[in-house]
């Protein structure tokens, strides 16, 4: 009943998509495709909601007659297929909304508005899907409407190329998919996954497997090495585009590594488990370094992104590590952390995306360099991106630290693993952990104040206008949740229950029964958290004292000049800038890790000339993968460009050629 | 009715943190002028420089927002709500289960990111350095603290202060490596975190010098009065973690009555005291740091930490 | 035996590890001799420990030379021979501090993996204690490595010689004989790398071995 409801909303989601190539034309076709698009993800979202509160593990199957035609298409919804319908659905429905303010800023809509919906449904049909084929089919149809859409705008520079590198790596992932889902079908064919569920493979075929959907389906979550294409892919889309992109696009990928590796693989091995969550750290650490020396605030949301993803990856890990060790509690907790990480990060990524969005359009400029003193012009936006930020940084009470908090949590419980690397490795990963929440704070202050605060270094900047009220709306509305999903944590942790049971065959103590609304993971004994109590003591403790000093002491006020040392300088330049704020973080940092130099020209005294500064940053995994990787290929491909200038004479040798040899093959193997 | 009780003693505890965090720093000031053979201003002059403050103008500069103006306001709630999760006299009160150590430290980190914030509002090159550097020392020494919670939370079982005071007073901790390193680690990060000399000096006026102070160079008036409250109540946290959880001896424990709280707060007091004199005079006997030394200082702390939480990960089974 | 005595042996092994930990950080000459100054008193006063619940009269003596001669007499020499040198400014480290703190973290976590396993059947404390044992020999040769003074190195050379003087009295066989013909080579060694600091520094200006190499003529 809720899946062919679930699909009939897809459905209609790919006719708004048609239809919207003939809407594209009209001036009023935008706010009603978008409308449209809305009200069937609405639709969705709560069809997926009661799912997932329902509580069941298995709640509908089907299989429809199109595709191949042994196997046709088999769908299935389970509470974890119910809990990224959620995440996909939710960021469906804000962007819709976003859209309607935003498209009519958009001067192509004819090549953004079929591809919208078309996307959406997409990524329903992926996290739907129950067999390989289909699996691989939407996965597909995912990736080529969003390279449309980031095409969108290909005449812009850099665009094209970003979208030449995006197809690249999203062929390239689809083919490690291809190859995982062969190996396990295996020689039976057995491409549904029921029959895979039935039939686990054997240890090295699993752990090839493993490697295979970390390639596949990491390099569209954006693991690294893997992850440069994301960067440059997610900016170049419309704001809203990137928000799905970015917000949801990379946890449907996730979605395809915990269904292939939790639920697909059967009982998961502890270096499994070790080398997921080593990936996490690297990426968590390695995304949140890129984010702190960029100074484009798209940019810079992706490569943080990254970074989240990293932290959603160590929880995945974890959990690994602990059901191999039949852990299954503190399995559930890892699992618990990693989901609600997942379903945070879609709210306040979109959050800052759509935050950026609005200053685009309202500025014009992406470059925060150029950008300043924005809280004046634009005071809800700038709100709301402060509190996306705060989120982000993990700062209680909004939702973010909880899913940091639950992550530290399961770290502690870790001594109890008995392999020697584990024991060696997960410290490590905890200083890795904390080491990016640090710096991720940092990088947010820098984008916050840089962007917002200070005053504006641009004609751009001094003239903005805040921006239309369906943008505005939907940015509250995510604010909101990272208020509610901060302060009434338990509740969610409850929903991800039935989750946690199907992956890990344990929950988490029901947390919506506990006294004041308080979270225990564990024991009441060993660790709790009360978001709702801190936010209300807080909120108590600043009323009071701004009270109390209000009515005891003094409310007056004056403006004047800046202090600034007794040296007021009128000009804005002399304010620090976004290359200025993580001079020492890149400093300390980035001459290891990106080996940084920078290099001063100051004219001689006399010499009008302005001094320039020059930052050069190389990215170590694109010199050493992706550069000898491109050689290569370019190497071989000339070599073998001698095969299109061969005679007649010599094509019809190769075609006897390749006749004798199969016939050998034939004859030697009989 | 219990309800009602718990919640006055923990009402104490929050007036109590507030009203000792002045004459803490001012003890400290005092201590370090007799160091230097002067005599010193006397121990209430906080309370009077703060009371001066708040019935002064604000004078605002025109480029400031409402961040400028609410982030004071926001800081001191936080640490003050951070310094009131601490045991000081008692352990086990009725919000100490709100929020655990690692809930700590991300509150100092929510004040923290409302002053950066505040440093970089007004759009001078002063509030930059400060917020720039500032977060530099954070980005370090939040992992470090995290590294040294992380030691004592596998310590204890668990990351509940009051449980981890408790089990530290308990007999089968003994004299182990990771607490010495943790201690250490945990000393290091407390001066970062404080500005305190060798990474900042609370008293320069020079900016090549300035962490702290070049964060709030532009605020006056009751704002002013409000960031160094949270500056005091900052340090009063930091020595109160360092005294309760290595020497957690005295502390009541919730329920125990009004004589044993009144002892606690009496012992308290001492280790306050104690506390203090050996913060004035290590500060008094090393000179501050070249900035970009900091790095290396909390990179230190971190690999203590780190070092103490895989020792403790390695010989432990729980 | 008692909890307490094991607690304040394996409290100063690994004392010792982290007074190794300081050497590596220490970039100034002068800090350095009176690090290894407390070096060498964290390991007698550990020897005199283990004199004391092993009842090992012996080990007093071991304990008191090594105090005498490498926590008093050596550091005394070394100040005076850094002053004659000139060289009592800050020394460079080859790799950053950064990155040989990191490298020191992993030798440690590496002598763990080593050990632990190895004396399984030992009580908890007696195997960290060669565990920190083994790493303090292995970070002294890290701080060898990683430093480019002459005088440095040999400070890190005899803080190896103090790792070994943990491991062997921890596991209960350090006949006296065997410390007073090491500690005696030690001497010697020290004396005969005096000798030819002076020279070297006497015909070629500078005992910075970068520079030694060119005079080799080999590639900087």
């Amino acid at each position: 009943m809720a899946l062919e409801g679930l699909l009939w909303c897809i459905g209609a989601l790919l006719a708004t998509g048609v239809a919207a190539i003939w809407a594209a034309h009209f001036r009023a076709g935008t706010p009603v495709v978008y409308g449209a698009a809305l009200c069937f993800c609405a639709a969705a979202l709560g069809i997926a909601v009661t799912c997932l509160l329902a509580g069941n593990s298995l709640l509908g199957a089907l299989t429809l007659p199109v595709g191949l035609p042994w196997l046709g298409a088999h769908f299935r919804l389970d509470s974890l297929a119910a809990f990224f319908l959620v995440v996909v659905n939710l960021g469906g429905v804000t962007a819709s909304i976003y859209g309607v303010g935003y498209g009519r800023h958009e001067e192509a809509p004819g090549r953004v508005l079929p591809f919208f919906p078309a996307f959406l449904a997409g990524m329903n049909l992926v996290v739907l899907a129950d067999d390989a084929f289909t699996f691989l089919f939407t996965w597909e149809f995912m990736s080529l409407t969003s390279w449309a859409l980031v095409m969108a705008h290909h005449r812009r520079s850099g665009n094209a190329a970003a979208g030449y590198l995006y197809l690249i790596m999203a062929s390239f992932g689809t083919l490690a998919l291809l190859l995982a889902f062969g190996l396990l079908a295996g020689p039976a064919g057995g491409y549904a996954f029921q029959a895979i569920r039935a039939a686990p493979p054997a240890d090295g075929v699993a752990a090839v497997v493993l490697v295979l959907a970390l390639i596949g389906a990491g390099s569209k979550a954006g693991l690294v090495p893997l992850h440069v294409w994301l960067p440059l892919a997610h900016p170049a889309a419309p704001s809203h585009v990137s928000a799905l992109m970015s917000g949801v696009m990379t946890k449907v990928a996730v979605y395809g590594i915990v269904r292939i590796v939790f639920d697909l693989l059967g009982a998961p091995t502890w270096w499994a488990g070790a080398l997921v969550a080593l990936l996490g750290g690297v990426t968590a650490v390695m995304g949140v370094l890129h984010a702190l020396m960029e100074h484009d605030l798209k940019r810079l949301l992706a490569y943080h992104t990254v970074e989240n993803i990293g932290i959603i990856f160590i929880g995945l890990g974890l959990a690994l590590a602990f059901e191999a060790n039949e852990m299954r509690a503190a399995a559930a907790l890892a699992l618990t952390a990693a989901l609600f990480h997942v379903f945070n990060h879609s709210v306040f990524k979109s959050l800052l995306f759509f935050g950026s969005g609005a200053v685009l359009t309202a500025t014009g400029e992406r470059d925060m360099e150029h950008l300043g003193g924005l809280i004046h012009r634009m005071p809800l936006t700038a709100f709301a991106f402060l509190v996306g930020s705060a989120a982000i940084s993990a700062l209680p009470p909004f939702n973010g630290f909880v899913s940091e908090w639950l992550t530290f949590q399961a770290i502690l419980v870790s001594p109890a693993l008995p392999q020697w690397l584990l024991k060696f490795l997960v410290p490590a990963i905890g200083a890795l952990l904390a080491l990016s929440a640090a710096l991720a704070a940092a990088c947010f202050v820098k984008a916050f104040g840089v962007t917002f605060l200070g005053r504006p270094r641009t004609e751009a900047a001094r003239n903005a206008v805040e921006t239309d009220r369906w943008s505005l709306a939907t940015m509250f509305i995510l604010v909101a949740l990272c208020l509610i999903a901060g302060i009434l944590p338990g509740y969610f942790i409850d929903a991800l229950a039935p989750v946690t049971q199907v992956l890990a065959g344990a929950h988490l103590p029901r947390q919506g029964e506990l006294d004041w609304l308080t979270i225990v993971p564990v024991a009441q004994s060993r660790s709790s958290y009360n978001g709702l109590l801190l936010f209300l003591i807080i909120a108590f403790a600043a009323g009071l004292g701004a009270e109390a000093i209000h009515r005891w002491a003094s409310r007056a006020l004056r403006r004047s000049a800046p202090w600034d040392c007794g040296f007021p300088d009128p000009s804005p330049a002399t304010q620090y800038t976004a290359g200025s704020f993580s001079q020492p973080i890149r400093r300390v940092f980035g001459t290891v890790v990106f080996r940084a130099r920078e290099e001063v020209r100051i004219p001689p005294p006399g010499d009008l000339q302005a001094a320039q500064m020059h930052v050069r940053l190389r990215d170590v995994q694109w010199d050493t993968f992706y550069v000898p990787i491109t050689g290569l290929v370019s190497y071989v491909a000339d070599r073998l460009n001698k095969v299109q200038f061969l005679s007649i004479r010599a094509y019809l040798t190769l075609v006897f050629g390749a006749l004798v040899a199969l016939l050998m093959v034939l004859a030697v193997w009989q | 009715m219990a309800i009602v009780l718990d919640l006055l003693v923990q009402i104490g505890q929050m007036v109590l943190v507030l009203a000792l965090a002045p004459l803490f720093t001012g003890y400290v000031r005092k201590v370090k002028a007799h160091l230097l053979r002067r005599e010193g201003p006397p121990l209430v002059q906080p309370y009077r420089e703060m009371l001066r403050l708040l019935r002064k103008d604000v004078v605002l500069a025109h480029t400031a927002s409402w961040v400028f103006r609410v982030a004071p306001y926001l800081i001191f709630a936080t640490t003050w709500v951070a310094a009131s999760l601490i045991p000081t006299f008692a352990t086990g009160l009725i919000f100490s289960y709100a929020a655990d150590v690692i809930a700590i430290v991300a509150l100092l980190g929510s004040a923290r990111f409302m002053l950066a914030l505040a440093g970089l509002d007004v759009g001078t090159s002063f509030g930059g350095i400060g917020s720039s550097r500032e977060m530099l020392i954070a980005s370090l020494a939040e992992p470090a603290m995290l590294m040294v919670v992380f030691t004592l939370s596998l310590l204890a079982g668990s990351t509940q202060l009051s449980s981890i005071a408790a089990s530290m007073q308990g007999p089968d901790v003994g004299l182990r490596f990771s607490l010495a390193l943790a201690l250490i680690g945990l000393i290091m990060v407390a001066i970062a975190e404080n500005a305190r000399i060798p990474v900042d000096n609370p008293a320069t006026h020079l900016e090549l010098t300035m962490v702290h102070e070049a964060m709030i160079l532009e605020y006056s008036g009751r704002h002013l009065a409000l960031i160094e409250a949270a500056a005091s109540l900052k340090l009063l946290l930091y020595v109160s973690v360092i005294v309760c959880v290595f020497f957690p001896w005295g502390i009541a424990v919730s329920g125990q009555g009004l004589v044993a709280f009144v002892g606690g707060v009496g012992v308290y007091v001492v280790k306050l005291a104690a506390g203090g004199f050996v913060l004035a005079v290590f500060e008094t006997a090393i000179a501050k740091m070249r900035v970009f030394r900091v790095p290396d200082f909390l990179g230190a702390a971190l690999m203590l930490g780190f070092l103490g939480a895989l020792l403790l990960f390695v010989t432990m089974a729980r | 035996m008692d909890p307490l005595a094991l607690d304040v042996a394996h409290l100063f092994a690994g004392g010792l590890v982290l007074v190794s930990f300081m050497l590596l950080y220490q970039d100034r000459m002068t800090g350095l001799v009176n690090n290894f100054a407390l070096h060498a008193l964290v390991v007698s006063l550990s020897v005199a420990w283990q004199a004391h619940i092993q009842h090992a009269p012996h080990l007093y003596i071991t304990a008191a030379i090594a105090l005498v001669v490498k926590a008093i007499v050596i550091p005394l020499a070394l100040h005076r021979i850094i002053v004659q040198l000139g060289i009592h400014r800050t020394i460079e480290t080859v790799v950053g501090v950064g990155q040989t703190m990191l490298a020191g973290i992993g030798l440690v976590a590496l002598s763990i993996m080593v050990m632990l396993p190895i004396t399984a059947k030992a009580g908890t404390l007696t195997q960290q204690d060669l565990a920190f044992a083994l790493s303090v020999l292995l970070l002294g040769l890290l701080m060898m490595i990683s430093r480019r003074n002459a005088v440095s190195q040999v400070i890190g050379f005899m803080s190896i010689e103090n790792g070994l003087i943990l491991a062997a009295t921890g596991a209960k066989g350090m006949p006296l004989v065997v410390e007073i013909s090491v500690a005696f080579s030690i001497l010697i060694a020290l004396i005969v790398i005096g000798v030819f600091l002076f020279r070297i520094r006497e015909r070629f200006d500078t005992v910075d071995i970068h520079a030694l190499h060119q005079y080799r003529g080999e590639q900087p």
